[in-house]
């Protein structure tokens, strides 16, 4: 399942999210967005602990996290 | 079935932020709205908007705003909560509006004891006018008006509005915090809510200072401009509580 979902058309690559996650998980893809900034993706869903702190780091509510029940 | 863990809260619209890659303001405009969100406070909330980089800050709650002259923020906070005292009122300020032009009215709203909560985001710069020296720029610190860095004897030295405004018999409740990391992003969010909750118990004046980063006029990444109050903005400005008469009043002695 995707634990970690990307508004990617908020996105601004800041990268904030990259250096916040514990497991080293998220990365720039090479995908720009229509305002023309390469957006963070989640490269390995499952090994995500939905821990959240790329969220609280985001400053553009970009990204949903989800957790298995 | 899965739960969600994290999502945008209602607080916020779904208009993107104007503001630069990385910028803070995204931060805590999302906190401020999660804050009211866990006090339970939806429909009676009213914002002042700062002329700063969040002047558009009206653009992005979903509660009534208001955009106040330069500096005037806590002027027109004392207004709307006096005239409608069930509001919850926060404003939201910059150093450059704060500290330079609203330096009055922070002081005597605050030193009236004003049931207002002022959200006071300082990083040291002026962020919106292309980086210029800001009254709480730090020492050394360089900017497009002071290219070799602060010199205290030159061009003064930085306000510390905490422990300028503690002196006060007036506040409530004085602290500064950060978000340079997730710990400290999750505290900011509690101090806020402490903040927003001495309003709602009609305790006084609350005052939660924030340091900020502005990565363009750092001329960082953002990674680096969060390093960098890490380092050295935490040390200029040491985080903490700085007056705090708590949430319940004191009952009187028999």
């Amino acid at each position: 399942m995707r634990k970690v979902i990307f508004d990617e058309k908020l996105c601004k690559g800041c990268e904030l999210c990259v250096t916040a996650c514990p497991k080293k998980i998220l990365a720039l893809s090479d995908r720009t967005n229509a305002m023309g900034y390469r957006v963070a993706e989640c490269i390995d869903q499952s090994k995500c602990i939905s821990c959240a702190f790329c969220a609280t780091m985001c400053p553009d509510c970009v990204i949903e996290v989800h957790k298995e029940k | 079935m899965d739960k969600i863990v994290f999502r945008k809260p209602k607080l916020l619209n779904d208009t993107p932020f104007h503001y630069c890659p990385g910028c803070t303001h995204g931060i805590v405009h999302r906190l401020i709205a999660e804050a009211l969100e866990n006090l339970g406070e939806y429909d009676n909330v009213v914002g002042i908007a700062p002329v700063g980089c969040a002047v558009f800050a009206y653009n992005y709650f979903r509660c009534d705003m208001f955009q106040a002259a330069h500096g005037r923020a806590p002027s027109v906070a004392t207004g709307i909560k006096r005239a409608t005292p069930e509001n919850t009122v926060f404003v939201y300020q910059g150093d450059g509006d704060l500290a330079s032009i609203g330096m009055a009215e922070i002081v005597h709203a605050a030193t009236r004891g004003e049931n207002i909560t002022v959200i006071f985001i300082n990083n040291g710069i002026y962020g919106m006018t292309g980086g210029q020296m800001a009254p709480t720029t730090l020492q050394g610190q360089k900017t497009t008006t002071s290219p070799a860095g602060r010199d205290p004897l030159e061009h003064g030295n930085p306000i510390k509005i905490c422990e300028l405004l503690a002196t006060l018999t007036g506040p409530a409740y004085i602290a500064r915090t950060s978000v340079h990391d997730v710990r400290s992003v999750k505290a900011t969010r509690d101090a806020l809510e402490y903040g927003f909750a001495m309003q709602k118990n009609k305790r006084g004046f609350s005052l939660i200072e924030i340091l900020s980063t502005c990565p363009t006029n750092f001329h960082m990444t953002p990674a680096q401009s969060l390093a960098y109050v890490k380092d050295v903005g935490c040390k200029a400005y040491p985080l903490g509580v700085y007056k705090d008469i708590g949430l319940q009043a004191e009952e009187k002695k028999a």
